[in-house]
């Protein structure tokens, strides 16, 4: 299974992705935002970072790099695009995902560790894990999801709520919202269900030593599902 | 010739900086101000004598690039 994982300039979360990839069995390959087109990939992934050193707003510059034209294009013929932190915040700039992510409510930088409780397992990034709260990583100052009122009837009504944060039991209230986000939103789909923006970060937990596995748990399922 | 914008945030949404600076300026004794909502503000210097074009240019820009529509509003002035 062939993955690549897109760097900009500012990116700084693409080499941690790309060890992760590899130990679950991706073939992956690094591809710079101004190349014109993403070799033949199964899974593309646009990584956590400052990307454009976060300059306008988050995502945005980047959002209209000359790689993003062949990420639509991959991600509009039904390919998997994933965004993890800043990917998400350039998925939702580029238009895939619908919304944005708006500074933190209190205006902190959070770096922790957090329980997200996955909501939606009828796709390929969920699908076989049996666990129902993950233990996952956050390293965001811009990761409090808002969109409109009609827009997010419409993601709720589609079942394209990925993931929303929890305590250890499951419970996504607001005592469990660290950033602020809409309905405690921590990832979303697009209504096909095969572009994943999150602010969480898998990659950051694969190792048993050092992290925890729940983001092994993650790319296990993926590359089963590929 | 040059354009103006200014994008602001949409009535209604969030502004933590923009609190943070009122509540700021309240404790350095401008008990009176209620409300900050922060912006941005843009200089455009567009090679176009029209100005009628130059600002629909903008425009353009605006709605693709210097404003999130989901969250900002934009003003070329």
């Amino acid at each position: 299974m062939k993955s690549s994982v897109i760097i900009f300039p500012g990116s700084n979360c693409d080499r941690d992705m790309d060890v992760a990839l590899k130990k679950f069995g991706f073939e992956n390959q690094m591809v710079w935002h101004n190349d014109a087109e993403i070799p033949k990939s199964d899974l593309i992934v646009l990584p956590g970072g400052f990307s454009y050193g976060d300059y306008l707003r988050c995502g945005s510059i980047a959002g209209k790099s000359r790689i993003i034209k062949s990420v639509v294009n991959f991600a509009n013929s039904g390919g998997l695009v994933l965004g993890i932190c800043n990917g998400f915040q350039i998925l939702t700039e580029t238009g895939l995902l619908p919304g944005i992510l708006q500074q933190n409510k209190y205006l902190n930088f959070i770096c922790k560790n957090v329980f997200v409780k996955i909501k939606n397992k009828e796709n390929k990034y969920f699908k076989n894990i049996k666990k129902e709260v993950l233990e996952l990583h956050i390293a965001h100052n811009e990761g409090n999801y808002f969109c409109s009122n009609d827009e997010l009837k419409s993601i709720e009504d589609n079942g394209q709520i990925a993931v929303t944060y929890c305590d250890d039991k499951g419970n996504d209230d607001e005592p469990n919202n660290p950033n602020g986000a809409i309905k405690n939103i921590a990832g979303i789909f697009n209504k096909d269900k095969n572009i994943l923006g999150m602010m969480p970060h898998p990659e950051r937990m694969i190792d048993p030593f050092l992290s925890g596995e729940d983001g092994s748990l993650f790319f296990e399922n993926l590359i089963g599902n590929v | 010739m040059k354009v103006k914008v200014i994008v602001t945030l949409k009535n209604g949404v969030l502004d933590p900086q923009g609190k943070a600076i009122q509540q700021t300026l309240n404790g350095m004794t401008f008990d009176n101000v209620s409300e900050v909502r922060q912006g941005k503000y843009f200089d455009i210097e567009v090679n176009e004598s029209d100005e009628n074009k130059a600002k629909s240019q903008v425009e353009e820009m605006c709605k693709k690039l210097l404003a999130n529509l989901v969250i900002e509003d934009y003003k070329i002035l």
